[in-house]
């Protein structure tokens, strides 16, 4: 099963066979999702209409939680096995989950003016993810800061395992400490506190979210791929 | 485990024979922390109670600007390559390399951090519970930079990006040294946050060897 991608050029075919169809499905969960949360769900009835900057919010910081596990399992499939897609897919993944954790910190901000009354405070689940949107960072730097690009492979997989360990603190941290920020309410034992007319939205916004990013993945690692082997023929042409 | 007493032994008198190398993350960290009373303004009430949040914070931003001087030596003469090869394993070697890092800057830290708490004005209440949770942090900043010092081996712009990488995993150390001073100056029990940053040392003890190690081999292939 693994293997049966390690081919770029069978990847990048099957890649091109399945992108028109997630892009065209993300669309249309965009639209329903979108229509569900800003016309058909209630307002809170404490926080008003501010409350569906949530809709946005949480699913940005499900993907972006989502996409650094993702990146650390490519990341020891390409140490373990030498995959030679591990990397590029964790390579190409890194500045789509920056870009989630920068929406999410921003949306977090617009949301926490109205309803705590300031644009930050140094709460343990704030504090965790903006240190996910350094390791981030770290990520694409490292990549980038090798004359040659498999060290720079290798060098940003072991950083992205180091970087693990804050992806639970990130998920606990509500639980842990006495924050300002909510605890979770989807992934209670006692099932979700959460009213279904805002559920539906929610979820709808969040597979929305996350077929966003297999869509950019699958563009990102189609033009890595090509990009590489651009290079290949250029070096090819100069010997 | 002879190789690694003798690896550390090395690395020390490269260190002091050296000489201003060592010092200068020592130079720094006082100096970095004199400058805080004129940002801040000399006032002895407000000293105190930024006191031990600043000596932490400078004396991780002296850690790190150690770090990147940890193997590029090493790195750029050859003998890191005789360290792969050698029988030793690689992981006890970057464990000889951290244990001297720390030697050679967490120890100094430690030895100048009293001399800070008397600029900052801090009660003699204080100072144990400084020094203890500077023994138990500091190591903790050698293993996780080695991590980073490694893994930017030959890099572009090194220095700028062991910082990137190491910073932000420094966050919990500093917050729980930090606290532990301020609790102690609240006089409020610190034993349990004592207890978290021995944690961390272990937790970074279990990992940061194997990683670091990992990164040293991906940069002399």
């Amino acid at each position: 099963m693994l293997h049966r991608f390690a081919n770029p050029a069978r990847f990048s075919r099957i890649a091109a066979t399945m992108l028109p169809w997630v892009a065209g499905v993300t669309a249309i969960l965009f639209i329903v999702g979108l229509y569900f949360a800003l016309f058909a769900s209630p307002a809170d009835y404490q926080q008003g209409e501010t409350v569906r900057i949530m809709y946005v919010h949480v699913p940005a910081a499900w993907t972006a939680m989502a996409c650094y596990t993702f990146i650390a399992a490519m990341s020891a499939i390409s140490l373990i096995w030498k995959h030679p897609l591990a990397d590029i897919a964790a390579r190409s993944a890194a500045p789509l989950g920056a870009g989630f954790t920068i929406i999410v910190l921003a949306t977090g901000s617009l949301w926490g003016k109205p309803t705590w009354g300031t644009w930050w405070v140094w709460d343990a689940r704030l504090t965790s993810v903006l240190v996910l949107l350094f390791l981030y960072l770290g990520h694409i730097s490292l990549t980038h800061a090798f004359d040659n690009p498999a060290r720079g492979a290798k060098a940003a997989a072991i950083l992205a395992l180091v970087g693990f360990v804050n992806i639970p603190i990130i998920k606990f941290s509500v639980d842990w400490w006495n924050t300002l920020h909510q605890p979770a309410s989807l992934t209670r034992l006692d099932g979700p506190s959460i009213d279904p007319s805002m559920l539906t939205p929610l979820l709808l916004m969040g597979v929305a979210f996350t077929l966003y990013f297999v869509t950019m993945l699958l563009v990102r690692m189609r033009a890595d791929l090509a990009a590489t082997k651009a290079r290949a023929l250029r070096l090819n042409a100069a010997e | 485990m002879i190789g690694m007493l003798l690896l550390i032994r090395r690395d020390l008198m490269l260190a002091f024979r050296g000489g201003t190398d060592a010092a200068m993350a020592v130079v720094f960290f006082i100096l970095a922390a004199t400058l805080f009373p004129f940002g801040v303004g000399p006032d002895p009430e407000v000293l105190p109670r930024i006191g031990g949040g600043v000596i932490w914070v400078v004396a991780l931003l002296a850690a790190m600007l150690s770090l990147e001087r940890m193997f590029s030596a090493d790195y750029e003469d050859g003998s890191l390559e005789q360290f792969v090869l050698s029988p030793l394993p690689l992981v006890l070697v970057a464990l000889a390399k951290i244990i001297a890092h720390w030697l050679t800057t967490g120890v100094l830290l430690l030895v100048a951090a009293p001399v800070l708490a008397v600029f900052y004005n801090l009660p003699a209440a204080a100072f144990l519970p400084l020094i203890v949770s500077m023994l138990l942090g500091t190591p903790t900043l050698s293993l996780i930079g080695a991590i980073g010092a490694a893994l930017t081996l030959g890099a572009r712009r090194s220095g700028v990006l062991i910082s990137l990488l190491v910073l932000p995993l420094y966050i919990p150390v500093l917050i729980f040294g930090a606290l532990v001073v301020d609790g102690a100056l609240a006089g409020r029990d610190y034993g349990n946050l004592l207890m978290v940053l021995g944690g961390f040392l272990l937790l970074a003890l279990a990992a940061a060897p194997w990683a670091t190690a990992a990164a040293l081999r991906q940069s002399i292939e």
